[in-house]
């Protein structure tokens, strides 16, 4: 899609890959025929400019037809570069970074006034973590204990211009979220078992809140781009495209 | 209207003192203290709405409005949630608090935003119509109150319709566009003009966006010359959405806005105090106009 495209963000979307595949694959109760189904769970990519992989996810779910990924980010397209609700299956239009989780307790809050018991999901990237709005929602959910809220962070520790520990450290990571009133789990990104686990077990505390800190590699599953900054940014050649299918085990 | 309708959830942003509380104490299940966070209370909106709740935000001066115009802007006007952004001290009314709490842009700013609807009322009558239409428009919609005590205009309820301007004067000389807060002097200083026999027309644009363009061309073609006068920076406001009427009609009409200049008030003073200081008390209205019309003849 992005090499087609031309379009950037591809190290994070693979960050996310397995995240939003476990979601989708059996996490989220959601219903691809029944998009407005008032039951069901929610997902909001707060990191909205990964939504390659979320519409891959979502089209791969059955929300729309494969066919659509094709014209991603090209004149005329549904799918526009960065998550927009409208699209079968999206939640909320995200782009801007540190929304999301605003929006996601303003759903929690809904749901815990109606007497659901649904399940908001917010995904966030780390770089996002930098925005004050973040923390506003960090201090508000546990306050309110919105324990139907989950927070995952694809934490890949690469923003859009260096290293997050070089631009803005982060760390302390989980002992902010923790000191906010999260209940914290920290796994490995990657490991769909441990996703799962992690995943199944919300919420572990009544009352509180989650925050899932997944560690990730941007870029992961492909040599070249594992770790390094310009794959924020740059689409794969045709070349490097076709390495990157063979790498990732996929058919081109 | 939160007994009748049970979607309607009030979001504050830490303030509200002495006013909120009723509310507080009825509902308290659809009222929710944010904290001094408001770029995270209208992401809440944004979220409740999504979720099928009609949201009343409340702050005072910029703080829900120019403090998060991007939560404004993508999560609520882009996705055409049901919010309704409200403020309280449009213009001066904090004049001596100083410019931090001057609410000088905040028309301007939210009539940029697609599907945002813009509503000064011009009393507490009008206030109390507009709040009403308001919960039952389906969409983003700014509402900038005047404060507790603010003096009535109105003596019968007016026919109220968002979008529509009420005329609370006939003439044929000129005509005077007031919005918001302002329009208790501007009815003054029409009666002070008659008295000098200026007849003016005098509309409450209560709805500066969408503007009554009808209300403006009809109001040019009769009175000829076209007064805007608002408690707000001239740029991007009621004066700006009136002329771009004005100019895209072709009709060609005198035209002045009368507003605050694009600076920000040095001086130390009450609402009165600055707006004397303006030109937009009474006395400043009237001897505006009546320099204004001495132009036009020349």
């Amino acid at each position: 899609m992005t090499n087609r495209a031309h379009s950037s963000h591809i190290g994070g979307c693979l960050s996310a890959a397995e995240l939003l595949a476990v979601l989708y694959g059996g996490i989220l109760r959601v219903d691809p025929s029944k998009p407005d189904w008032p039951e069901r769970d929610r997902f909001i990519l707060s990191k909205g400019h990964a939504a390659a992989a979320a519409y891959a996810v979502l089209a791969e779910r059955g929300f729309f037809p494969l066919e659509w990924l094709d014209s991603f980010y090209l004149d005329g397209s549904h799918l526009a570069g960065h998550i927009t609700r409208g699209v079968p299956g999206v939640e909320a239009s995200t782009g801007s970074l540190g929304h999301g989780l605003s929006i996601g307790c303003g759903m929690a809050l809904a749901d815990k006034h109606d007497g659901k018991s649904c399940r908001i999901f917010v995904l966030l990237s780390d770089g996002e973590c930098d925005e004050g709005s973040t923390w506003e929602a960090a201090l508000f959910a546990p306050h309110h204990k919105l324990d139907n809220l989950i927070a995952i962070i694809d934490y890949n520790k690469i923003q859009s211009l260096g290293r997050v520990k070089e631009v803005l450290d982060l760390e302390p990571f989980a002992d902010k979220w923790q000191a906010c009133g999260w209940a914290v789990f920290e796994i490995d990104g990657h490991n769909v078992e441990a996703i799962e686990k992690a995943l199944l077990g919300v919420p572990p505390e009544k009352e509180k809140p989650t925050c899932i800190i997944a560690h990730t590699v941007k870029g992961k599953g492909v040599s070249f781009m594992e770790n390094k900054l310009a794959w924020h940014y740059q689409f794969p050649d045709d070349d490097q495209l076709r390495q990157a299918l063979e790498e990732l085990g996929v058919s081109g | 209207m939160a007994r009748e309708d049970e979607s309607i959830f009030l979001l504050v942003g830490d303030v509200g003192y002495r006013l909120v509380e009723p509310f507080a104490r009825e509902f308290p299940e659809r009222f929710v203290n944010i904290g001094i966070a408001e770029q995270n209370m209208v992401g809440i909106a944004a979220g409740l709405a999504l979720s099928g709740k009609t949201v009343f935000l409340y702050s005072i001066a910029n703080f829900p409005t120019v403090r998060c115009v991007e939560q404004i802007r993508n999560d609520v006007c882009y996705h055409k949630a049901n919010v309704k952004i409200v403020t309280a001290g449009g213009g001066l009314i904090y004049g001596a608090l100083g410019p931090t709490h001057h609410l000088t842009e905040d028309v301007a700013l939210m009539r940029a935003l697609p599907n945002m609807t813009v509503i000064a009322p011009g009393d507490p009558l009008e206030a109390g119509l507009v709040t009403q239409a308001a919960a039952l428009l389906s969409g983003p919609c700014y509402l900038r109150l005047g404060r507790t005590g603010d003096p009535q205009v109105h003596h019968v309820t007016p026919d109220f319709q968002i979008g529509r301007a009420i005329k609370l004067r006939d003439g044929r000389d000129i005509t005077l566009i007031a919005s918001g807060g302002i329009l208790p002097n501007v009815c003054r200083a029409a009666e002070n003009l008659a008295g000098q026999h200026i007849e003016a027309l005098v509309l409450s644009m209560h709805t500066v966006k969408p503007v009554d363009k009808e209300a403006v061309l009809d109001a040019a073609r009769d009175t000829g010359a076209i007064v805007t006068i608002e408690e707000h920076s001239v740029l991007g406001g009621l004066g700006s959405a009136v002329a771009e009427v004005i100019a895209e009609s072709g009709l060609g009409v005198p035209f002045l806005r009368m507003g605050l200049p694009d600076e920000f008030i040095s001086q130390v003073g009450s609402r009165d105090y600055l707006r004397n200081i303006y030109s937009l008390s009474t006395d400043g209205i009237v001897s505006s106009v009546k320099k204004f019309l001495k132009q036009k003849k020349r």
